[in-house]
């Protein structure tokens, strides 16, 4: 006979979660590698698109972003937010889940502090006449960083879901929700490291001076 | 799938892309006439139908899609790398699964291109940004865009249009390989090779994407390099095309219906293969390029090639989901009636293009260029068409006669050995597996083992029932 086949049952709880987590983090990744693909290219057309003689750089010296004072306290409320993210993942570990809530909404509220500071140097901006359409610089600068603020809006979803497992947590214990909360903060790290990796390139190239920007393009092959 | 809730999020997605597109029938200026590739000044300018709304739902829409197309993508990506059943290698996957796979991973890579630049194009509609938009006139009125590039907007679209063509031509790759050794009782010759075939294919796919631009005007030495790419990717392509053609050499072919329309895959897409390496050359391309040789090439390896494969396929698998087979005869008339007729539609259409017949035309009457025979072909080809289009009534009915009157099929009526055709019940039920899940011992290909008792070997036969040969390549 044909089937001579062996079999396992289908609701092994552990090994369940450990594959549920694998996947929940290769899903993650793929995430990643998408939205890095969509910023590579948008940096791409970045640099080509400032080698055409209308741009005029946000970073000469009597632009907006000569002074970054905000956009540098909103990138330290980014890093409060992975760092207190991280710190929260490691506290999880060692089931110290005191101090994992403050941390948890610690990031969330740094996180949402992020996105408010973003939108104060939006209006800065188009309170002073920069607006999108004005030059193909501001474009892009509300452009990429319209995009990371609604990546990091999606984020806060998951954030929120992290946040309800953790007082599951509180309420049932249990190894089960310690390990789905676990999964959550773990995710949440990484996207947020992620997200702030992204940010600080973005920040990085934005604030460039144009001397800076053309030397990538002439090292892309482009003017 | 390891996401349900993704997979239901991507469907409803998708579904409200597709509710915003034909909205787009019914606004001012109506839809978009900017084609499929929605090249910029033209598509936002007015001449251009739906320049006004059309155009602004096409791109939401799309938006809407690639968002939909993520989350599918990522279901797809992570299920077959996280939750494959016990014994179930990379390495004994049936291609089908490995076209899919590596398909999917090309759809996560490359519609971020076709985000990247819809999203440039709605703010350069609606707010007025030059990231596209050159300085220009539009019916005698000087626009306020400047310093924009439609020469970006192509390169963005076609990072996307390339890898895009071989998303929907990987699937049908692999479900050839499928049908061809089911049908064929062989083994794939060269499973391994097939494997890494599927994998070139897909990598290369994303550095040959300006052989779609050779007339744009773009700098002329990127034409050396994308000829060079797009000839080197016919390699493994071809090597694939082999590898059919070994499977079958000697094996016991059944012509069934599935059968028959992977053969006819096999010559279709050879001849589109074919005319593709005239095309990928920058000073042939050049007088073909916007004409119906074009259109004739691209319909042969996308739409004619694939939708044989993907016809033939669900004659294969109708009887897994129904439990009943699909009527024979009827299914022999379609598939006559489909590949010579598809076959009449496109190989005279490479004719037309190489007399210089232009595409995208409404009409073509008074072009001295044009002799009467052309336009007769022309009409022929249409003709053709209705003929075709009309007989896949056959194939509808036959699906729905089938349902209700077909031959009750069992559980595996081809006798394969993929996993699906060992389901405790068919079509079927919700799990599939009901309490337990299959071991997998072997690949997929197992036919004509000499050491077996029947002429096919299910995966999940242990090594003490059949012998597990080193050929199979076990991880």
């Amino acid at each position: 006979m044909l089937a001579q086949t062996t079999s396992i049952p289908i609701t092994a709880p552990r090994s369940y979660f450990k594959r549920r987590s694998a996947s929940a983090k290769t899903g993650l990744h793929l995430l990643m590698a998408a939205i890095s693909s969509m910023y590579l290219l948008f940096l791409l057309s970045y640099i080509l698109r400032s080698q055409v003689s209308d741009w005029e750089a946000l970073s000469e010296p009597w632009q907006p972003l000569a002074q970054t004072g905000q956009l540098w306290i909103n990138t330290a409320l980014l890093l409060v937010a992975s760092i207190a993210f991280e710190m929260a993942r490691r506290n999880i570990d060692r089931f110290e889940q005191g101090n994992t809530r403050e941390l948890l909404w610690l990031a969330g509220l740094s996180s949402f502090g992020f996105l408010i500071g973003q939108l104060v140097f939006w209006q800065y901006l188009t309170d002073h006449g920069y607006l999108a359409s004005s030059n193909p610089a501001n474009a892009f600068f509300f452009l990429l960083t319209g995009l990371h603020g609604l990546h990091l809006v999606g984020g806060m979803f998951a954030w929120m879901v992290a946040t309800y497992r953790l007082r599951v947590v509180g309420q049932n214990g249990g190894n089960r929700s310690v390990s789905l909360a676990k999964l959550s903060i773990e995710l949440c790290t990484t996207y947020w490291h992620f997200l702030l990796v992204i940010w600080m390139l973005l920040f990085a190239l934005l604030s460039s001076s144009p001397g800076t920007y053309a030397a990538i393009a002439k090292f892309c092959g482009i003017g | 799938m390891v996401f349900p809730f993704v997979n239901m999020l991507s469907y409803w997605f998708y579904l409200v892309s597709v509710l915003v597109l034909i909205a787009s029938f019914f606004v001012p200026g109506g839809p978009t006439g900017a084609g499929w590739t929605l090249y910029p000044p033209q598509a936002i300018t007015a001449g251009t139908p739906g320049s006004e709304w059309g155009i602004i739902l096409m791109l939401v829409s799309l938006i809407i899609f690639i968002i939909a197309a993520t989350m599918g993508g990522l279901n797809y990506v992570t299920t077959v790398l996280q939750a494959r059943t016990h014994g179930m290698t990379m390495f004994r996957l049936p291609l089908t699964v490995w076209g899919i796979f590596v398909a999917t991973i090309l759809a996560l890579l490359a519609f971020p291109a076709l985000f990247v630049s819809g999203i440039m194009m709605l703010l350069d509609k609606t707010i007025g940004t030059s990231f596209f938009m050159p300085e220009m006139m539009q019916f005698g009125t000087q626009l306020d865009h400047t310093g924009g590039s439609p020469i970006l907007f192509q390169h963005l679209f076609w990072f996307f249009g390339h890898p895009e063509v071989y998303i929907v031509a990987l699937p049908a790759f692999g479900l050839v390989s499928d049908l061809i050794s089911v049908h064929a009782r062989r083994s794939i010759f060269g499973y391994r090779m097939m494997v890494w075939a599927i994998v070139a294919i897909g990598v290369l796919s994303f550095v040959v994407w300006a052989h779609h631009m050779y007339v744009s005007g773009m700098n002329p030495y990127f034409g050396f390099f994308f000829a060079t790419t797009t000839l080197v990717i016919a390699v493994p392509t071809a090597l694939k095309v082999y590898n059919w053609l070994l499977t079958l050499w000697r094996g016991n072919i059944h012509l069934t219906v599935p059968m028959l329309f992977s053969l006819a895959f096999i010559v279709t897409f050879l001849v589109g293969g074919l005319t593709g390496l005239f095309l990928g050359n920058v000073v042939v391309d050049i007088p073909l390029s916007d004409t119906y040789f074009v259109v004739a090439h691209f319909h042969m390896v996308m739409g004619v090639a694939p939708i044989l494969v993907v016809f033939g396929a669900i004659y294969h698998w109708y009887p897994k989901i129904t439990g009943r087979m699909l009527h024979d005869g009827i299914g022999k008339l379609h598939f006559w009636i489909t590949f010579l007729g598809t076959y009449l539609i496109y190989f005279p259409m490479h004719y037309l293009g190489f007399l210089g017949m232009p595409r995208r035309y409404y009409a073509y009457e008074d072009y001295q260029f044009i002799p009467d025979s052309a336009q007769s072909l022309n009409a022929f080809i249409t003709v053709v068409a209705i003929v075709v289009a009309i007989s896949q009534l056959l194939f509808i009915f036959n699906l729905i006669y089938s349902l209700f009157r077909g031959k009750p099929s069992g559980g595996n009526p081809w006798r394969a050995n993929s996993l699906e055709w060992l389901t405790p019940d068919t079509p079927p039920k919700h799990g599939n597996w009901g309490e337990s899940m299959p071991v997998v011992h072997r690949w997929a290909y197992d036919y004509g083992v000499p050491e077996a008792e029947l002429d096919f070997v299910p995966q999940t036969t242990s090594g003490d029932v059949v012998p597990v040969h080193e050929s199979d390549l076990d991880e």
